[in-house]
Parts: C-alpha cells; sequence; structure tokens
C-alpha cells in the first residue's frame, strides 16, 4: 500500500521500527505515524465504536476527528494519526476498559511567560510568527499538535497561484520546509503539544499538553493568534462511518506526506478544487479513481483542474451525489446516484461502483472552538464555511488581545492565510509596544490582502470578510450600550 | 446506519428524534440529552451537521443556530493532567 513512484515526491524512508498492534509484531518506517505504519501494514480497521461497536478507521489525518485513537503504550486515547511511530511500540485497538492498576503517571509541569503566543504552526501561525520576530524584539511561542510545522501546506504538492510575496508558483510542501526555517530563527516551537483549553487568570493563560512525554505546559501570554485551521466536512449518508471513508485531506496526508495510499480505487464526493485535485494527485500515486460526484450543477473547481482530471478519463457526475457505503468491515463498493431540484435522490438512477476508499471533498468549517473559549463572539456566516470568530480587518476578535487568522477565521487559500497571520502579528506587536511605521505596514498587508481577493474567485472571501468585520462592529456597539 | 456523531454514535435518526420528542431549539439542549458532541472529538464533526438537522427541523435559520460553550479539554487527556493527587 505504499506509494511506490511518484512524479514528483520522493519518500526517502527511514529505518525500520518494529511495533507491536494488539500483539502481532509489524514493523514501520521512521517518519511515519502509528496510524500510516498501521495502514501500510494493510490494517484498515482501527478499532469499534464505543456504543453501537462499528468498525472505524481513521477519517482526518490531522489529529481533529479522534476516530483513530488507540491506547499506546498503556496510555488510552491516543491519536493515532498524529503520533510519531517509535522502536517498540504497543498500540492496542478497542480498549475502552480502565486499567486494573491506573499507571499514575505525575505529568511534569512546565511553565513559560511569553508576548506572543501562537496556537497552529500551519502557513497563518508561521507567517505570524515571522512577522512578529522581523519587526519587534518579542518572546514568540508557537504550539503544534503535529510532529512537523506547516500546517496542510505539507500535503499540497500542486503549485500554488496567488501572490508573488506569498510563494506563488512553489508547492506548498516547499513553502513549508522555508517558512519552518525561518520562523524557527524567530520562535520557540512546541510540536506534539495540544492546547487543551484557555483559561483567563486576569491575563490570558493557556494550558497544554505533550501526551506521550507528559508533560503540561502552562502558558502566560501578553497576545494569542489562534491560528488552528479547519476541520473537514463530514457527510450524512447510509454507513458514512464505515472504515474507508475518509476526510479528502486525511487521504491527502497519508498519501502526500507519508507516502501511503489509501487504497486501490475509489471515488470522490465533491468536484471542488479540493476534490480535483485530490483525483489528479492519487492518479500520480498510481492510484485508480472512478468517478467523482458533485451534488450542484455545476463544477466548483477552477477549469484547469477538471480538465486535467477529464483528461486521465475520470468521469465528473454532476447533480450526483453518494448514497450509500457498502462492504462489512471497511468499503467495498459505492452506491451513487442523481438528485433532483430537491436535493432528493431520483430513484432508479443509482449506480453501484466498485471501490475501496470514498473521499469527502465537501469543504471545510473553520476551527473556532478556542478562540470561542476564550470569549470570541462567534457567529455562523454561510460564506465562511460555518461558526467563524467575529474579527476586525486586524485579525483581533471580540475578545482583547484573542486574535484568528488563515482557515480558523474564513475558508481561504494559503496565500491570504499567511497575510491574515502577519495582520494579526503586526497589531499584537504593536499593542504590546508600538511600531513606529505600524501604519505603513498594515497598509501594505491591507493591499496585498485585497489584491488576493480581488476577481470572481475572490468574491466569497470578500462577502465573507465583510459579514465578519460587520458582526464584529456590531457586537462591539452592543456591548457599549448594553 | 448513517452517523452524525462518530464519538457517541449517534445516527441522524437518534437527533431528529430527540429534537421532535423533547421539542428542541438549541445544540444545548441535545448536548445534555445525547451527549452530542461531548466526545473525545469535542463536536469537531457532528456540530455543523447537527445545526442543519436542528434547523430543518425547527423551521429556524441555521444563523440562529448558535455553537454549545466550549470548554476545557478540547482533545482527550488523562485525568492527572487537569487535576493532581498528593499520592
Amino acid at each position: 500500500m505504499r506509494v511506490e513512484q511518484h512524479p514528483i515526491l520522493k519518500f526517502s524512508h527511514g529505518g525500520m521500527i518494529k511495533f507491536y498492534f494488539n500483539g502481532i509484531e509489524m514493523y514501520g518506517f521512521e517518519g511515519d505515524t502509528i496510524a500510516t505504519a498501521l495502514y501500510a501494514n494493510g490494517i484498515k480497521v482501527f478499532g469499534h465504536s464505543a456504543k453501537k461497536k462499528r468498525p472505524r478507521g481513521f477519517f482526518c489525518g490531522i489529529g481533529k476527528c479522534s476516530s483513530c485513537m488507540m491506547r499506546v503504550n498503556g496510555v488510552p486515547n491516543i491519536r493515532t494519526c498524529i503520533t510519531p511511530l517509535q522502536e517498540g511500540m504497543i498500540v492496542e485497538s478497542d480498549k475502552y476498559d480502565l486499567p486494573e492498576t491506573a499507571p499514575y503517571r505525575k505529568p511534569e509541569r512546565k511553565t513559560m511567560d511569553v508576548d506572543i503566543a501562537i496556537v497552529g504552526g500551519g502557513p497563518a501561525g508561521m507567517a505570524a510568527a515571522i512577522e512578529a520576530g522581523k519587526h519587534g524584539d518579542v518572546s514568540v511561542l508557537i504550539i503544534d499538535e503535529q510532529p512537523r510545522l506547516g500546517g496542510q501546506l505539507i500535503k499540497q504538492t500542486h503549485k500554488f497561484f496567488g501572490s508573488s510575496m506569498e510563494g506563488a508558483g512553489k508547492r506548498g510542501i516547499e513553502i513549508a520546509s522555508e517558512m519552518e526555517e525561518e520562523a524557527r530563527k524567530y520562535a520557540d516551537i512546541l510540536l506534539e503539544t495540544s492546547v487543551i483549553g484557555y483559561y483567563n487568570r486576569g491575563h490570558h493563560f493557556l494550558a497544554a499538553v505533550n501526551k506521550l512525554k507528559g508533560i503540561v505546559y502552562e502558558i502566560k501570554a501578553k497576545k494569542i493568534i489562534f491560528a488552528t485551521g479547519a476541520q473537514e466536512n463530514y457527510l450524512v449518508f447510509e454507513n458514512n462511518d464505515l472504515p474507508g471513508v475518509y476526510g479528502a485531506g486525511g487521504i491527502q496526508t497519508i498519501m502526500n506526506v507519508y507516502g501511503v495510499k489509501p487504497g486501490k480505487a475509489g471515488i470522490i464526493v465533491g468536484a471542488g478544487n479540493v476534490g480535483l485535485i485530490l483525483a489528479y494527485q492519487l492518479l500520480q500515486a498510481g492510484v485508480k479513481v472512478k468517478a467523482i460526484v458533485e451534488a450542484m450543477p455545476r463544477i466548483g473547481g477552477y477549469f484547469v483542474h477538471a480538465a486535467k482530471v477529464r483528461r486521465h478519463g475520470v468521469p465528473i457526475y454532476t447533480k450526483h451525489s453518494i448514497m450509500e457505503a457498502v462492504g462489512k468491515e471497511s468499503v467495498e463498493g459505492a452506491i451513487i446516484a442523481q438528485l433532483d431540484e430537491k436535493w432528493n435522490f431520483v430513484l432508479g438512477t443509482e449506480k453501484k461502483i466498485d471501490c475501496d476508499f470514498i473521499a469527502i471533498a465537501i469543504g471545510l468549517t473553520p476551527s473556532a472552538r478556542l478562540a470561542q473559549m476564550a470569549g470570541a463572539k462567534v457567529k455562523f456566516i454561510r460564506e465562511a464555511g460555518g461558526w467563524v470568530a467575529l474579527h476586525n480587518e486586524f485579525m483581533e476578535t471580540t475578545a482583547n488581545g484573542i486574535y484568528i487568522a488563515g482557515d480558523a477565521a474564513n475558508i481561504e487559500e494559503a496565500s491570504a492565510a499567511m497575510v491574515e497571520g502577519k495582520i494579526a502579528a503586526v497589531h499584537a506587536l504593536n499593542s504590546i509596544s508600538p511600531l513606529t511605521n505600524f501604519e505603513a505596514i498594515v497598509e501594505e498587508l491591507r493591499n496585498e490582502i485585497s489584491s488576493l481577493r480581488k476577481g470572481k474567485f475572490g468574491e466569497k472571501a470578500r462577502l465573507a470578510k465583510e459579514r465578519i468585520y460587520e458582526g464584529y462592529y456590531e457586537e462591539l456597539r452592543g456591548n457599549r450600550s448594553g | 446506519m448513517k452517523i452524525v456523531c462518530r464519538c457517541e454514535d449517534l445516527t441522524e435518526e437518534d437527533i431528529v428524534n430527540a429534537i421532535r420528542k423533547y421539542d428542541m431549539r438549541t445544540l444545548s439542549e441535545l448536548r445534555q440529552i445525547l451527549r452530542l458532541g461531548m466526545g473525545p472529538c469535542q463536536g469537531r464533526t457532528c456540530l455543523p451537521i447537527a445545526a442543519r438537522i436542528l434547523a430543518r427541523e425547527t423551521g429556524q435559520k441555521i444563523e440562529d443556530v448558535m455553537p454549545p460553550a466550549s470548554r476545557p479539554p478540547v482533545v482527550p487527556v488523562e485525568i492527572g493532567v487537569v487535576g493532581e493527587d498528593e499520592e
């Protein structure tokens, strides 16, 4: 199930690592996560759900959905998709019982005091750290759950459009490496560490945990930038939780970052840019794409991407969706059917497609739960992809000193995320100690982001941001009068 | 079975039935009755879908459905992280 040949990516696997899955000896490579090593060994069922005992596999691949949790070295509820594989690891699925002799591990506690804490080391978070470091003499900390920085950039193999300042013409993986190197000059970085909560103790305070190492970080921060990204949308259909039903991004992660194929042949639900790009990436990795189904009457993504996929013989069915995932322990097929004007299936149009995975590429929802916990007012804004933390032009939320940037602030492209991160950083910096050229820096960044949101494809982002700013100022006025 | 909340194994039917039976108007109420969004992912997967179901069933605008309060811990941690014992 490993990718053998790839036109763009080279997977230089590290040494072999021995581990045990439910008592069986298995091997993975250095650089694998537990989940990718298991998947490469042909393990698709990662456990069974606690109540209905339904088989479950991974879904998101980036630690958000918690569908891949297992007991690792005796520690329960480890998200195997973001935990690096280590020699001799004991991995057990379906362990819900409390250990009889509870191995109480007294966590090591570390306190930190920083000027700017950045949650999430993707494009927005890294850009914020770099910008803060360039313009001011402040302590900056990036906290990320993943084993490496880069967020979703690390799985993008295509060349970016957009602004040349934000790395257009380069591939996402290259941009990620360059930015990581620079971010390390300016910021302290905690990887494999999850922020578990925000607390107000008269100042901003975060608690973060590195679970396998057993370290709890207690972080006091003057300003916090939440660059927490987004969560892949899930879709309701019969058997939608069967192993083999994966998020499009989850597939990109195991395939483009770890070099593990999701299966032999699959279908993709959603013909937006993510679905179309995923189709092409699957073909590059030597995986068949049997069909792309799109509920809308038109393809949502760029014409160039659709044309490329069609040239390779992949049919795109518009006004179609998935009815059912077929299979016992994992996906063996998919039933698709046509939709009528009221989004109901037209009976008699069902088609069964043999496939061993189904990719869900129907968009993303901003991850704003931590910002919400920090007091940021959240509102549902359709154009932004769901509930977003209201914020102003400087990316500050309705909670003082709490910023949001990137996909967490509205689903958009990586270049916009980077500029937003920079704006947040400059504003945070200026409110810690005033910058002499603050206005000029911000104006330049604002111009850059406006040019990214120009034209037809920027329309949605422009609308979303207008609504978000409106909501922010409404909320502020409400607070003053109330 | 059409699953909405993977963590708590809740189906679309479970959610629709609860809304109708208890005349629910908010996600917080659904959370209290069903544990919707209280599992390890803390509602990241299910809440957007449940919000649409709630809006559809109750005739509310999706814009008026608010997410339930967000509380720590947002990821599963051992109990020792949040409270320490002497022994």
